[in-house]
């Protein structure tokens, strides 16, 4: 194998709907800064970049090209990744890649998303097939609704469990921040909003947030010699799913193949990974609505099917529990979606290096997964350590 | 580098303008040749592809997370797919190096673009920065014109060199089977076609294209089982320029330069033109062979037209450039770079029928993106002995 990979350096901005006061490309700057500080290097010490956009929610072809010098990017090499909502998973894939080659000592990752610039939606839109799906004119609401149907009549979970999901992570998003949406919820308050597609209500879907997260990436010469204590990223699965039969979930096989349940005990498999909710100590999944938490703890093989409700319903996944997830409020609180894969890499490591401030877990962290979700139904997950 | 990456196998469309393809199909086709030319399959156990690396573009499809229209038929169902959005050429460079690193040990590349679908010139504005320079209007053709116009002026290039670009390229393209214009042209013809923006006219742009490519790349113990000639690429290297093209001097090709810097340093290139028995390089316009030419190393700048009329760059000569006939013959955008690899590696093997380089050994592939050719990618290939 190559070069063993570690995170030496995190950078966030604060995620807002709207940024009037700056451009995307200073907006990136921001968040580079502050991970260029947090690991005591300068832009010298980077010796490449990889960077991801959705472009097209965007309205930039090439959108990498227009920010180069404020992604500190010039004469230095890299390229752009860009697979949807898993976006900025791929690029950190991609940068653990580029340093396990050995032809690169670090890298810089930056994902961003600027959606106060462009309507992300109408771009959305366009994922569907032109021929036979997109005159659904569908974004992502109707998977959820799908996701959360099917789920309540397969499990016995009622609109209150969702509803209690989105309250623990509305509260872990007002202990982080960076976060975006953080109200101050009540179950009744979640159930009152109103139906986008039932059983989603609007508070049930992630907000579009603008902004940017950066991980500088370091061999293993150059993470002994870090400021911050490194955090490995031991290993990464990434899975698709074949699209053509996708139909927004309409017409999902049964029993539904899941590409999360594939990639995760794949990697379970390759790293000793016998009882996830044992094993791992922290979680950062991608929950875009917080429907989809429950199918995501199953297929995760956090519990067993249909029994995520009910570790719901005992509160076990808050800082506090037994088997904390989204700790910073996840993506129903805070989606920059070209960020938002980077994001959860990041704050899996800030748990891990126990820098996560009031949104740190209780219970001693040693190991984390961190994963984004997108696309048709396509996930990266990665198993971080604090241990080499 | 760690381990050797080669090349097992390629193949293309052919490229012309293809109305009744599906974007489906169209990635499909190479891929299902290469699959069965190499007789790999996707398999989990090693004994075959692990991942696929693909190439798109978001606008150009229409389609956002446009690689969803090519993970059904490149193997992307319940297993990995990445998506590069540049050149082709990064898709390979990152697979080079995604199995450098070990995770990996065999990776198809695939590439695709249906331009004849959308009218390119609105992207292309839209790859301009959104505050000061998209409202003016401009593309990557009346940008290009400033730079050529700059270059032209400074070095003395005349158009009638440029011109000379198109009829050997053109020429070349004869014996290309997957060209889409193979058409004798003379330099008259070249500069009586109409103006697209001043000094660049019709015949000295790349003309709208369909097609895809796709290559196989394998850790060097199974591309050595799996092949009797792969290809092996010896080095590699990439860069950024900014963006603005008021920021940089339009005539040096600065991010070429580091790119083949890198890319000749890792595979001990100490004399580009005495090494390298082969070229496959990006050019969009006319010009720009000449210009990246210079940025290659193969002449001192501001010769790109005198090393031209040396006839070193025509079949034959000592560095042959662009023996396929180049994107000037009709190749999309973002299958270039990889079309321009899967043209070296068909030199390299010896399987480039009339338009084969005798001996070709060392080839170098290049590819770019943005405005002016803003960032870089050059690789070397070599054949294995």
């Amino acid at each position: 194998m190559g070069e063993r990979v570690a995170i030496i350096g995190i950078g966030q901005t604060d995620h807002r709907y709207i940024r009037p006061d700056i451009n995307h490309e200073e907006m990136i700057n921001e968040a580079v800064r502050e991970a260029l500080e947090d690991a005591d290097l300068t832009i010298r010490d980077i010796d490449t970049v990889i960077i991801d956009n959705m472009d097209l929610f965007e309205g930039h072809y090439l959108s990498d090209t227009m920010v180069v010098d404020g992604a500190g990017m010039y004469l230095k090499p890299g390229l752009k990744i860009n697979t949807g909502g898993t976006s900025g998973a791929t690029a950190v894939a991609t940068g653990w890649h580029h340093v396990a080659s050995g032809v690169f000592d670090t890298a810089l990752v930056i994902g961003w998303q600027k959606q106060d610039a462009a309507p992300s939606i109408a771009a959305l839109v366009t994922a569907r097939e032109p021929l036979y799906d997109r005159d659904m004119a569908a974004g992502a609401v109707g998977i959820f609704a799908g996701m959360g149907l099917s789920y309540m009549q397969e499990s016995g979970c009622q609109e209150e469990h969702a509803a209690l999901a989105r309250v623990i992570m509305a509260d872990n998003a007002r202990r982080n921040p960076h976060a975006h949406l953080k109200p101050d919820l009540t179950v009744e308050d979640v159930l009152n909003s109103r139906v986008l597609v039932w059983p989603v209500r609007l508070l049930h879907m992630s907000p579009t947030s603008c902004g940017a997260c950066a991980l500088i990436l370091a061999n293993e010469k150059r993470a002994k010699k870090a400021a911050k204590p490194p955090v490995w990223i031991k290993d990464l699965e990434t899975a698709h799913r074949e699209q053509s039969v996708f139909r927004g979930g309409c017409v999902e096989p049964k029993p539904a193949i899941s590409a999360i349940e594939v990639a995760s005990s794949r990697l379970y498999k390759r790293n000793g990974i016998t009882k996830p909710a044992r094993d791992i100590d922290v979680w950062e999944l991608y929950t875009p609505s917080s429907w989809a938490l429950f199918p995501w703890m199953e297929l995760f093989s956090i519990c067993e099917k249909g029994q995520a409700w009910r570790l719901v319903e005992k509160e076990a996944i808050r800082i506090e529990g037994e088997i904390p997830i989204e700790p910073s409020g996840g993506v129903v609180s805070t989606n920059p979606i070209g960020a938002s894969g980077v994001i959860r890499v990041a704050e899996a490591a800030l748990q891990l290096r126990g820098e996560a401030g009031e949104h740190q877990v209780t219970k001693k962290a040693e190991t984390a997964i961190a994963s984004a979700w997108g696309a048709a139904s396509w996930i990266v997950v990665f198993y971080l350590s604090r241990n080499l | 580098m760690a381990r050797r990456v080669g090349i097992v196998g390629v193949a293309q469309t052919k490229y012309e303008k293809k109305p009744a393809m599906h974007l489906q199909d169209l990635s499909f086709e190479p891929v299902d040749k290469v699959l069965q030319e190499t007789g790999l399959k996707f398999t989990e156990d090693g004994t075959g592809i692990d991942a696929t690396i693909s190439c798109s573009q978001d606008h150009w499809d229409g389609w956002t997370i446009s690689s969803k229209n090519v993970v059904d038929g490149a193997g992307g169902h319940l297993r990995p797919e990445e998506k590069v959005a540049e050149d082709g050429a990064y898709a390979l460079y990152y697979a080079a190096l995604s199995i450098l690193g070990g995770h990996y040990d065999c990776i198809l590349v695939v590439a695709h673009t249906k331009e004849s679908q959308v009218d390119g010139r609105l992207i292309e504005n839209a790859g301009l920065e959104p505050l000061f320079l998209r409202m003016l209007g401009l593309d990557f053709t009346s940008c290009a014109a400033l730079q050529a116009t700059q270059y032209m002026q400074r070095y003395g290039i005349s158009p009638s060199q440029c011109a000379k670009v198109v009829v050997k390229n053109r020429g070349n393209a004869m014996y290309n089977p997957y060209a889409q214009a193979p058409e004798i042209v003379t330099v008259d013809a070249v500069l009586g076609s109409p103006i697209l923006s001043d000094p660049i006219r019709l015949l000295d742009a790349k003309p709208v294209s369909d097609g895809a490519c796709a290559l196989i790349l394998a850790a060097e113990d199974k591309a050595k089982k799996w092949t009797e000639s792969p290809v092996w690429i010896e080095g590699l290297g990439c860069c950024y320029d900014r963006h603005y093209p008021g920021y940089r001097d339009l005539t040096d090709p600065l991010s070429l330069r580091e790119a083949a810097k890198r890319a000749y340093g890792m595979a001990g290139i100490s004399d580009p033109r005495g090494n390298i028995d082969l070229v496959e390089l990006s050019e969009y316009y006319s010009y720009q062979e000449l210009l990246w030419s210079e940025g290659l190393g193969f002449c001192e700048r501001g010769d790109g037209g005198r090393l031209l009329e040396s006839g070193a760059t025509q079949i034959g000569g000592d560095t042959p450039i662009n023996p396929s006939g180049g994107l000037l013959s009709g190749v999309p955008v973002n299958v270039a770079g990889l079309n321009r690899a899967v043209e070296a590696v068909t030199q390299l093997r010896g399987e480039a029928g009339k338009r084969q380089v005798d001996g070709a050994r060392t080839a170098v592939v290049h590819g770019t993106g943005g405005v002016c050719g803003q960032m870089h990618c050059v690789i070397i290939l070599r054949r294995g002995l």
